[in-house]
């Protein structure tokens, strides 16, 4: 038996005393060169807070927004019991054309591009994030060593959707002839801006905290914009142009299965899974309310 | 009312000239009085420097709006250098295109300002314009120290929109810099009318200066993400009664003083203008383009016009302010004891 239930919020997150005396020159002197001397002094305070921002900011290594070291062990999982829930997640309704990308304004940005903000190929509906959001309680799970690559290509995110373990690395490349900057602008984890010139080494990242539909964008070319999942469970994944999902691993029991649209929002549902068994969850989403 | 026009006529000279009120005791003149401003020579060097410093400051905030519009603000991900450099220029696509472009803009608006500033110190008679010069100077310091904030703390709402506001203040003080710099400023004899209306036309101009920085600051916090669209929206309602009020007070009442009408021309000129160029930046950006990919050209089009104009109304209301203050000071009547009004009491 299934649940629907439906959230209809915006996932995607946007996250010496002085006397004077009337006439005394020298003291009017003293007191605006003291004014002054202050303003000044105010001045280089702000510009030095400023320019050591990035020496108080930690280190963006992947090792400096894991999770502390002391986390506690995974709770083992049997694996001749565990589950699978896969299914299609389909759009109701005509399905959005979608926009042209105007890319002239960097002869480094070849190619056609086209928004990707709803996906949808006869009906089925990519980029959605499908994550257990609820019904492991306090199991814990370890953090995949492997990064999970986000290529800069065409001047486009490939993928436009990732989901990513808390703490886990998350490797950036640069595969255009042009610089770009890599700024996510998350509510619950540390926000930060970097440049990436062409053929420069990747560059390593990790997210701390658990946020779902986190933004990524480039402020060089506005239209790229990509959305990042930050869980701490390995059971997500992320539509296909077919629609499809799959989540293997999951151990028996009941489940908050959340399907996550950038621009539709989340739809959640509720299932049961007992072991070994293959269960069938599909998804749909109807057209945002203009 | 009795009697009309100052007691002393060189009495009201030295107050005008010396700034310190405009309060003055009798009625006007009904034929009007011509009152001989500060003694200071024209320089016409200093003069076109500072127009040309007001002129650099508008383009300035064209390229700025031009940031902002574009959402390249933080492009360049650096500050006070780009790209880890201080001195050299990256390649000029994409965003960066607008915001390394928008600083190079303004370094020169702070090579101007510093020139202007050590020019004034050294040539201006009026202490009171010395003292201009350097708070131009210490404006476009905060305003540079504000943008790089900006970018040091990933554009927040109140630092940005801060931005924007002071980059207002600062175009206006400019503006004020090349009208008292000019010829007419310093050699005219200016007409003077005494204003006896409630609310004086000098107080309209001022709540008028209020509105438009009310306004300036609720459309810099939409701008930039910080407050929905519609406070900026009513408040443009109230922004157009008031300056159409003082505009039409000042074209009124006083259209024979050239220096007052002309601004007060231009005030309602642009205020028919931004209202038209706002309605198109809604429509482009909040009903149109709401879920644009990138940032449309009617959309950036129609905002960086919004802004600009916003720039050119509240300077142009603030040159109001001054010809009025000049030109229609206000008059009322002396309230002395009744013990004092007795002439044997004196």
């Amino acid at each position: 038996m299934l649940a629907v239930y439906r959230t209809d919020g915006d996932v995607r997150g946007t996250a010496g005393t002085t006397t004077s005396k009337k006439g005394d020159i020298m003291n009017k002197k003293t007191g605006w060169t003291k004014i002054t001397i202050s303003a000044l002094a105010l001045c280089a305070l702000l510009i030095l807070a400023a320019c050591n921002k990035k020496e108080e900011t930690p280190a963006s290594t992947p090792a400096a927004e894991t999770p502390a070291a002391s986390a506690p062990a995974a709770t083992p999982i049997d694996p001749a019991t565990v589950a699978t829930i896969n299914g299609t997640v389909k759009f109701d309704g005509t399905a959005p054309k979608a926009s042209k990308i105007d890319m002239s304004q960097d002869p480094g940005c070849k190619g056609t591009n086209e928004a990707e903000n709803e996906l949808v190929t006869g009906g089925d509906l990519a980029n959605v994030f499908v994550y257990v959001k609820d019904g492991l309680g306090n199991r814990t799970f370890d953090v995949p060593k492997d990064p999970v690559v986000l290529d800069q290509q065409g001047c486009r995110y490939h993928p436009h959707v990732l989901g990513v373990m808390a703490g886990q690395t998350v490797q950036i490349k640069n595969d255009d002839p042009t610089t770009h900057n890599i700024h996510p602008t998350p509510k619950d984890n540390r926000e930060w801006n970097e440049s990436q010139p062409p053929s420069s080494p990747a560059i390593e990242k990790s997210f701390a905290r658990e946020e779902i539909m986190l933004p990524v964008k480039c402020n060089q070319h506005p239209w790229m914009k990509m959305y990042i999942n930050v869980v701490k469970n390995p059971f997500y994944a992320v539509t296909g142009k077919d629609g499809k999902y799959e989540i293997k691993g999951l151990p028996p029991g009941d489940y908050t299965i959340a399907f996550v649209q950038e621009k539709l929002g989340e739809e959640d549902q509720k299932v049961t899974v007992a072991a070994k068994e293959t269960k069938t969850v599909d998804q749909g989403f109807k057209a945002a309310a203009e | 009312m009795d009697g009309a026009g100052c007691a002393h006529h060189a009495t009201c000279s030295a107050l005008l000239s010396q700034g310190r009120s405009r309060s003055l005791r009798r009625p006007p003149d009904p034929r009007g009085s011509t009152l001989k401003a500060i003694a200071t020579a024209y320089n016409r060097g200093h003069h076109r420097l500072a127009v040309i410093l007001a002129g650099w400051t508008f383009l300035l905030i064209i390229a700025g709006a031009l940031v902002t519009s574009n959402d390249a603000g933080l492009s360049v991900p650096d500050w006070p250098t780009s790209f880890g450099s201080l001195y050299k220029i990256p390649k000029l696509v994409g965003g960066v295109k607008f915001e390394h472009t928008h600083r190079m803009i303004a370094q020169v608006a702070g090579l101007l300002t510093i020139i202007l500033a050590i020019w004034t110190w050294r040539v201006e008679k009026r202490r009171w314009m010395r003292v201009l010069g350097f708070a131009a100077l210490g404006t476009v310091i905060a305003q540079g120290i504000l943008g790089g904030l900006t970018v040091r703390f990933f554009l927040p709402p109140p630092i940005s929109s801060a931005h924007a506001a002071l980059a207002q203040t600062f175009f206006c003080i400019a503006v004020a810099m090349a009208l008292f710099t000019g010829r007419k400023w310093v050699e005219e004899q200016p007409r003077v009318e005494f204003d006896q209306r409630r609310p004086s036309l000098f107080t309209l101009t001022l709540l008028s200066i209020f509105v438009l920085y009310v306004q300036l600051i609720l459309g810099a916090m939409f701008r930039h993400h910080g407050l929905s669209w519609w406070p900026h929206v009513v408040h443009a309602v109230v922004v157009a009664a008031v300056l159409a009020w003082t505009s039409i007070r000042a074209l009124t009442v006083y259209p024979q003083i050239e220096a007052v009408r002309r601004p007060a021309i231009l005030t309602l000129s642009l205020v028919i203008a931004q209202l038209g160029l706002g309605f198109t930046a809604f429509l482009t950006r909040v009903s149109w383009g709401r879920d644009a990919v990138q940032p449309e050209l009617p959309m950036v089009l129609a905002t960086v016009a919004h802004v600009a104009v916003g720039a050119l109304l509240l300077a142009i209301t603030v040159i109001l302010a001054i010809q009025v203050w000049r030109h229609v000071p206000i008059a009322f009547e002396e309230r002395v004891p009744q013990a004092q009004r007795d002439p044997s009491a004196a």
